[in-house]
C-alpha cells in the first residue's frame, strides 16, 4: 500500500479551519514557516459561524468599570474554579488586543456612539463585554479570519478527513486522512501538528452542532497518546429551537436574553427568579424592573435572572418542563416581544438587534419574535473538556501536538460563559499558531512510519469488504445519540451512566460490522462510518469522567449526587489511553494559584 | 424533552423526492418515496433519505440553520439553501426536484465543485486599512457608516447567486467574470469605512462587473436579502462610472478639489 | 483555470421551475410595447397637447411649437421639410435615454425583450453574451447624463404642475383653480420624481461614491432618502411612465373633445 498516498509536507499542520484553526494558521504563517490547513468541510462553514452572541473581550468601551481582572474573575466563577487558570488568565488578558486585532483584518463590529466596539451584556459577564455584529458574530469572525487568511500562503485543503496522527518515538510528526470527493488518502506530513477540530456534540440526540461535530481531533489525540481533560463537562445550551420537530437543537442566541428577553413557564410566570445560587445572589437583580434596568444599559442595576450561567438556566428550564409547567412541546417560552411595553418601536428594535433570531423563527417555525414567545428547550451546544494542554504554549502531552479552540480543555473548567469561546479561540488560536511555529523550527527532524499510514488506511477501507446486513453507520450513530442523550444528558445518576458505558461497548461492536455500499467518492455513508470510532471514544470518556464524578458541578449535574463536594474542587480527571489499549482515568492535581490571581478572585466575589 | 414526541404531531403524508443521482457528467433523476409532515425542511427529507434508503447519496449541509450555506441546491427548479426551503411551501401533491447547483461542475448527486468561486476570492486586493487614527491605536467608526457595509458581510457564501447568474450558468464565463458573490465582496472593501485600495479598475477589467445585465436573478435568490443588485453591484458600476465614463464629473472634482475617501 | 464542462445544459425556455416564470417577462414586453408604441403615435401627432392650462408631459419642455408655451416660438424656418417635426420628438429623447439607460428598465427589457435571460434559472437561447462590457453595450454607463438632462426637464414638469393652476376665463383674467387634470399632473409630477430621484445615479452622486456620509448630515439625508426612493425604483419606474402616459392621454382626449375636463374649482 505504501506510495498510494498523496504526499504533502509542511512545517505546521493545522486541523480544523474554525476561528481557531484559522487564527493559528495564521500566526504560524506569519513566522514564515510552511502552513497547511485541512477542513472537514469547506472552508468558511466550520461551527464558528453558528456563534450569534459575540466575542467577551473586557475592553470596557461600554463601562468603564470592565477589565481583565473582572473578566478573570467571571470565567473562573463561571467554570466553578476547575479551570486552568493560566488560561483563563492569559484569555482575559489578552481578548481584547485579539479583538482589535479582528478590526485591523476588516472586521466590522457594531459601535458605540462615540465610534468604538459596542459590548453587549450576556449571562456571567459581569459587565457589558460582548463585542458583537448583531446576531452574526461568528459569521463575521471566521469571514475576517478566511479572508485575511487566504492571502497569508497557507495551502489549504478542503473537505478532508483526518483519521490518524502520525507519529515518531512519542512526537507527532503529521497526519493521514482522506478527501472526501474522491476518497483519495493523504498524508500530511508536519513537525507540528495544531488540533482545532471543535466539539462532539453530534454525540447527542438534540444538539446545534453539525455532522462534523464527532470528536475527531479529542479521539486522534487520545489515539496518539495526548491525554484528555475534564470530559464530563459539556454544555447544554438553555436556549434551542424545539418545534417543528425538524428544527429541533437549532440554536437560539442568548443575545435573546441579553437583549431583554425572559423566559416564563405555561402559567405566564418569570420562573428563574424562584432559584438563584447563591454565589450570584449579590449580582442578581431580585425583581422585574432591576433586571429590564441592567439590560437597558443601568450601571447600577444587577442582571435578571435569565443572564444567570448557562448550566443553571437548563438545569432550571428542566425543571420546569418536569414538574408539569413546560410549553406543549417540552420547553417553555422565551418572550422577546414583551419589551414593547417598555419601548417604544419594540418591533423594529428587535429586527434590528436580533436579525437572523427574527428570519430564523419566521422562516422555519412561522413564528414573529416580535409579536409571540419562542418555544426553546436546551440542545447539546459544547463541550469544555477536551485536549490536556499547557496554558502557555497550547502544547499537548504530546510533543509537538497542539490544540487550541474548544477541543482543548482548561479555559472553560466545569462550564463556559457564553462569549468566552470566541475569544477563545483567537486567543489560543494564536498561542497555538505561535508555539507550534516555534516547536516546528526546533525540531524538523522525523521520520514518518509508512506502517502507521497502511494500517490506517486498511481500517478506513474495511466498511467496504464487509456485507453483513446489520445496523448501517447511520443507524449505529443514532442509537448512539439516544444513549448519549438518555443517560449522559443534562441530568445524570450513576445507573444511567454505567449503563451507557455498556451500551458504548455494544455499540463498539456494531461499529466495527458496519458495511458500506457505493464506491469511495464523495459517500457519506462511508463518512459517517469512520466518524464512528471517534464518537464512540469522546462518548466513552464523556461517560467515564461523569461517573467518576461524583457531585454536581457547572455542566455536570448528578441527581444522585446534587451538590457540589469541595473536595471535588482540587483537581480535574484526566483520561489518557493505557498501553492495553483501555480507556485510563486519573485525577490530576490543579496546581496552585498565584497571590495575584487569588486576590483579583477575592475582590470580585 | 421527549414528552412532545407523544403528542400528536403535524400531517404525516407520503411524497415522492426526486433527486440528482450521479457522477460528473453522467446523472438521472431517480424517485424516493419519503414520509414527511409540513414542519420538514428539504434538507430534512434528504439526509432522511440518505440514512434510510440511499447511505451514498452525497450531499453538503452544515449547521441546518441557514447560517453556513452549504446545503444550496435546485429544488423545483429553483435555487435554494435545502436547509431553510419548507415543505410547506412546495406543493404537496407533486413530486419535488431536487438537483445540484448548475453553474458549477458536478461531483456526485447533490454537490458540485465549487472551488471556482474559492479562486475568485483570491483575485480580489485584499483588505488596506487607513493607519489608525484613535489614541488607542484603533479607528473610530459610526455605526451609520458601518451599516452599509454590514449588510454585504451578512454573506454567507452559499453561492446561490453564482448558481443563478445566466453569465455564469449560461454563458460560461467563469474565466472573465467573478460573479454577484465576488462583486459584493468587491463592495464590502470598497465600502469599508477603513480601506484604502482601489479596485474599480481591476473590477471593470479582470472582475467583468460590465457582463452583468442587471436582472436582479442574484438578488432574488439571497437567503440573506442581500440587495446584490441594488447596493452592491450598481453602486460599483457607478463608481466605475466615475473613474472611466465621466470625464465632466472627473473634473469637477479635481477643480473641486473635493476628497471623495474612496 | 479553465472551467470544467457543466452538467447537463438546458435549452431555451427550459427549467424545472413550476410557477409561470414567463408571466412576468411577458407583462414587461407587453406594457412596455403599449407605451412604445402609443408614445412614439403621440409624439408624432403634433398637435392636441395642450388644453386649458395643461401641458402634455410628452411636450414639455416646447422649445419650438405652436402653443403659447413654446419657449423659442413657431418652428424655424431652416427646419428641413424632409425632417418631420414635433416639439415632443424634440424632447422625448431625454427621458427616452433616461429610462433606457436605467438599471431597472435595463434589467427588465433584457429580459422581457431579449430573454437573455427570458428568467431566473430559465435556459437561454443565445450562445453568444458580451454583457455590457464592450461597446456599444458600454454606452448604458452614460446614465448619469442622461439623468442630468432629466433634473431640467423635470423643474420643467414641475412648472407646468403649477401652472396647471392657473386658469384664463372669458375676460382674459387669470384665476387661481384646479381641474381634474390638475392633479392628475401632479400625481405625475410626484410619481415621476419619485423615480427620478430614486435614480441609482442619483444616489451615487448625492452621497453613494463616499465611504463615510457620518458628519455631513445633509449629504447623509439626500443619500438615505435617495436611498429609500431607490428601494422600489422599478415600482416608480412602472407607476411613474404609466402616470405619464395616462396624463398625455387625458390632456389629448380633452383637446381631442371626447371628454370634458372636470373643473374642481
Amino acid at each position: 500500500m505504501t506510495g498510494e498516498y498523496e504526499t504533502v509536507e509542511h512545517d505546521v499542520l493545522v486541523i480544523g479551519a474554525g476561528g481557531a484553526g484559522l487564527r493559528a494558521a495564521i500566526e504560524a504563517a506569519s513566522t514564515g514557516v510552511r502552513v497547511g490547513l485541512v477542513c472537514k468541510s469547506l472552508l468558511g462553514k466550520a461551527h464558528t459561524v453558528m456563534a450569534e452572541g459575540g466575542v467577551a473581550a473586557a475592553m470596557g468601551n461600554v463601562d468603564d468599570r470592565d477589565d481583565w481582572k473582572v473578566h478573570f474573575a467571571d470565567t473562573m466563577r463561571g467554570g466553578q474554579y476547575i479551570n486552568n487558570w493560566r488560561m483563563a488568565e492569559l484569555h482575559a488578558r489578552e481578548a481584547g488586543a485579539r479583538v482589535n486585532e479582528l478590526e485591523a483584518w476588516g472586521a466590522l463590529f457594531d459601535r458605540t456612539p462615540d465610534g468604538r466596539i459596542l459590548q453587549r451584556n450576556f449571562g456571567g459577564h459581569k459587565y457589558p463585554r460582548l463585542a458583537h455584529v448583531g446576531d452574526r458574530t461568528g459569521l463575521e469572525m471566521i469571514r475576517t479570519l478566511q479572508d485575511h487568511g487566504i492571502h497569508q500562503g497557507i495551502d489549504i485543503h478542503m473537505e478532508v478527513t483526518i483519521v490518524a496522527l502520525l507519529t515518531d518515538g512519542g512526537r507527532v510528526c503529521g497526519a493521514f486522512g482522506y478527501d472526501r470527493e474522491r476518497g483519495r488518502f493523504h498524508v500530511y506530513k508536519a513537525a507540528a501538528v495544531v488540533m482545532a477540530t471543535g466539539g462532539i456534540g453530534r454525540a447527542f440526540k438534540i444538539t446545534s452542532n453539525s455532522w462534523e461535530y464527532t470528536g475527531d481531533g479529542h479521539a486522534l489525540a487520545y489515539d496518539a497518546g495526548a491525554a484528555l481533560q475534564d470530559m464530563e463537562f459539556v454544555q447544554f445550551h438553555p436556549t434551542g429551537m424545539i418545534w417543528p420537530p425538524s428544527v429541533r437543537g437549532i440554536l437560539v442566541t442568548e443575545g435573546v436574553r441579553g437583549e431583554g428577553g425572559i423566559l416564563k413557564n405555561n402559567q405566564g410566570k418569570r420562573f428563574m427568579f424562584d432559584n438563584i445560587p447563591d454565589n450570584y445572589k449579590s449580582s442578581t437583580a431580585d425583581n422585574l424592573e432591576e433586571g429590564w434596568k441592567y439590560v437597558t444599559g443601568d450601571k447600577n442595576s444587577r442582571r435578571p435572572p435569565e443572564l444567570l450561567t448557562r448550566d443553571h438556566v437548563a438545569r432550571m428550564i428542566m425543571r420546569e418542563v418536569k414538574e408539569g409547567r413546560g410549553s406543549p412541546h417540552g420547553g417553555v417560552f422565551l418572550d422577546i416581544a414583551w419589551i414593547k411595553e417598555h419601548i417604544p418601536n419594540a418591533a423594529e428594535h428587535i429586527k434590528r438587534k436580533l436579525p437572523s433570531m427574527y428570519h430564523q423563527f419566521m422562516q422555519l417555525a412561522g413564528i414573529d419574535i416580535t409579536k409571540e414567545a419562542m418555544e426553546i428547550g436546551p440542545t447539546t451546544h459544547y463541550v469544555m473538556g477536551g485536549i490536556r494542554v499547557d496554558g502557555d504554549t497550547q502544547m499537548s502531552t504530546v510533543p509537538g501536538l497542539f490544540a487550541c479552540g474548544e477541543v482543548a480543555a482548561g479555559l472553560h473548567g466545569a462550564n463556559r460563559l457564553g462569549g468566552n469561546s470566541l475569544s477563545d479561540l483567537i486567543v489560543f488560536g494564536q498561542r497555538a499558531g505561535e508555539h507550534a511555529a516555534k516547536f516546528a523550527k526546533a525540531n524538523k527532524k522525523y521520520t514518518i512510519d509508512p506502517a502507521q499510514a497502511d494500517n490506517a488506511a486498511r481500517a478506513a477501507l474495511a466498511p467496504f469488504d464487509r456485507t453483513t446486513t446489520a445496523d448501517g453507520p447511520f443507524q449505529v450513530q443514532e442509537a448512539l445519540q439516544e444513549t448519549m442523550h438518555a443517560n449522559v444528558g443534562i441530568v445524570r445518576n450513576d445507573a444511567d451512566l454505567r449503563s451507557a458505558l455498556a451500551t458504548i461497548n455494544t455499540l463498539r461492536e456494531k461499529a466495527a460490522n458496519v458495511a458500506v455500499r457505493g464506491n469511495r467518492n464523495y459517500n457519506p455513508g462511508w463518512n459517517t462510518a469512520l466518524d464512528l470510532p471517534s464518537l464512540l471514544t469522546v462518548s466513552e470518556a464523556l461517560t467515564r469522567a461523569a461517573i467518576a464524578r461524583e457531585e454536581s458541578r457547572g455542566g455536570h449535574f448528578r441527581e444522585d449526587k446534587p451538590d457540589k463536594d469541595p473536595a471535588f474542587g482540587t483537581f480535574n480527571f484526566v483520561i489518557t489511553k493505557g498501553a492495553d489499549g483501555e480507556m485510563q482515568l486519573k485525577r490530576e492535581q490543579i496546581p496552585e494559584m498565584p497571590a495575584n490571581l487569588k486576590a483579583i478572585i477575592e475582590e470580585n466575589k | 424533552m421527549d414528552a412532545s414526541s407523544a403528542l400528536p404531531t403535524e400531517n404525516t403524508r407520503e411524497q415522492t423526492f426526486r433527486l440528482w443521482r450521479g457522477e460528473r457528467d453522467e446523472g438521472e433523476f431517480q424517485d424516493f418515496k419519503a414520509t414527511v409532515t409540513d414542519g420538514m425542511v428539504v434538507l430534512d427529507v434528504v439526509l432522511q433519505i440518505q440514512a434510510e434508503q440511499a447511505n451514498d447519496l452525497a450531499c453538503r449541509w452544515n449547521c441546518k440553520a441557514g447560517k453556513c450555506g452549504s446545503c444550496s441546491a435546485e429544488v423545483n427548479g429553483k435555487p435554494k439553501l435545502m436547509c431553510m426551503t419548507r415543505l410547506d411551501q412546495l406543493p404537496a401533491n407533486e413530486p419535488v426536484t431536487v438537483e445540484p447547483m448548475r453553474a458549477f461542475p458536478h461531483v456526485k448527486d447533490l454537490v458540485t465543485d465549487v472551488s471556482w468561486n474559492f479562486e475568485q476570492k483570491m483575485k480580489v486586493a485584499k483588505f488596506q486599512p487607513r493607519a489608525p487614527d484613535a489614541p488607542d491605536g484603533t479607528w473610530r467608526m459610526q455605526q451609520a457608516d458601518v451599516d452599509r457595509v454590514q449588510e454585504f458581510r451578512k454573506c454567507i457564501e452559499c453561492f446561490l447567486c453564482q448558481d443563478v447568474c445566466h453569465v455564469l450558468r449560461d454563458h460560461h464565463k467563469h474565466d472573465e467574470f467573478i460573479g454577484p458573490r465576488f462583486i459584493t465582496y468587491v463592495a464590502a472593501l470598497e465600502m469599508h469605512p477603513l480601506d484604502t485600495a482601489d479596485r474599480i479598475p481591476a473590477l471593470k477589467e479582470e472582475h467583468g462587473v460590465g457582463f452583468c445585465n442587471i436582472t436582479k436573478c442574484c438578488t432574488e435568490v439571497c437567503p440573506e436579502h442581500i440587495q446584490i443588485t441594488d447596493n452592491a453591484i450598481i453602486p460599483l458600476k457607478e463608481r466605475v462610472v466615475d473613474q472611466f465614463y465621466d470625464p465632466v464629473g472627473k473634473l469637477v472634482k479635481i477643480f473641486s478639489r473635493r476628497s471623495t475617501n474612496t | 483555470m479553465t472551467h470544467q464542462p457543466l452538467p447537463i445544459q438546458r435549452g431555451f425556455g427550459e427549467t424545472l421551475r413550476r410557477d409561470l416564470w414567463w408571466v412576468s417577462p411577458l407583462i414587461v414586453f407587453l406594457s412596455f410595447s403599449a407605451f412604445l408604441v402609443y408614445g412614439t403615435w403621440a409624439a408624432f401627432q403634433n398637435a392636441y397637447y395642450t388644453y386649458g392650462p395643461y401641458l402634455s408631459p410628452f411636450y414639455s419642455p416646447e422649445i419650438w411649437g405652436d402653443s403659447h408655451w413654446a419657449l423659442l416660438g413657431p418652428k424655424p424656418g431652416w427646419w428641413p421639410t424632409y425632417v418631420p417635426f414635433s416639439p415632443a420628438l424634440l424632447i422625448l429623447p431625454i427621458p427616452g435615454l433616461f429610462r433606457f439607460t436605467c438599471y431597472y428598465y435595463r434589467g427588465a427589457y433584457y429580459k422581457g425583450f431579449w430573454a437573455d435571460p427570458a428568467n431566473c434559472a430559465v435556459g437561454e437561447a443565445r450562445k453568444v453574451y458580451r454583457g455590457e462590457k464592450p461597446m456599444p453595450n458600454a454606452l448604458q454607463n452614460l446614465h448619469r447624463y442622461s439623468m442630468y438632462l432629466v433634473l431640467v426637464v423635470m423643474a420643467f414638469l414641475a412648472y407646468d404642475a403649477w401652472e396647471a393652476f392657473w386658469w384664463l376665463d372669458m375676460g382674459g383674467n387669470v384665476h387661481f383653480g384646479a381641474g381634474l387634470g390638475t392633479v392628475i399632473m401632479w400625481a405625475n409630477l410626484v410619481l415621476l420624481s419619485g423615480y427620478t430621484f430614486g435614480c441609482h445615479s442619483v444616489r451615487h452622486i448625492v452621497g453613494g461614491f463616499k465611504d463615510r456620509l457620518s458628519g455631513q448630515p445633509i449629504r447623509a439625508a439626500c443619500y438615505s432618502g435617495c436611498s429609500r426612493l431607490n428601494a422600489k425604483h422599478g415600482s416608480w419606474a412602472r407607476w411613474s411612465m404609466f402616470s405619464v402616459g395616462f396624463t398625455d392621454i387625458y390632456i389629448r382626449l380633452c383637446a381631442m373633445g371626447y371628454i370634458t375636463d372636470w373643473r374642481i374649482f
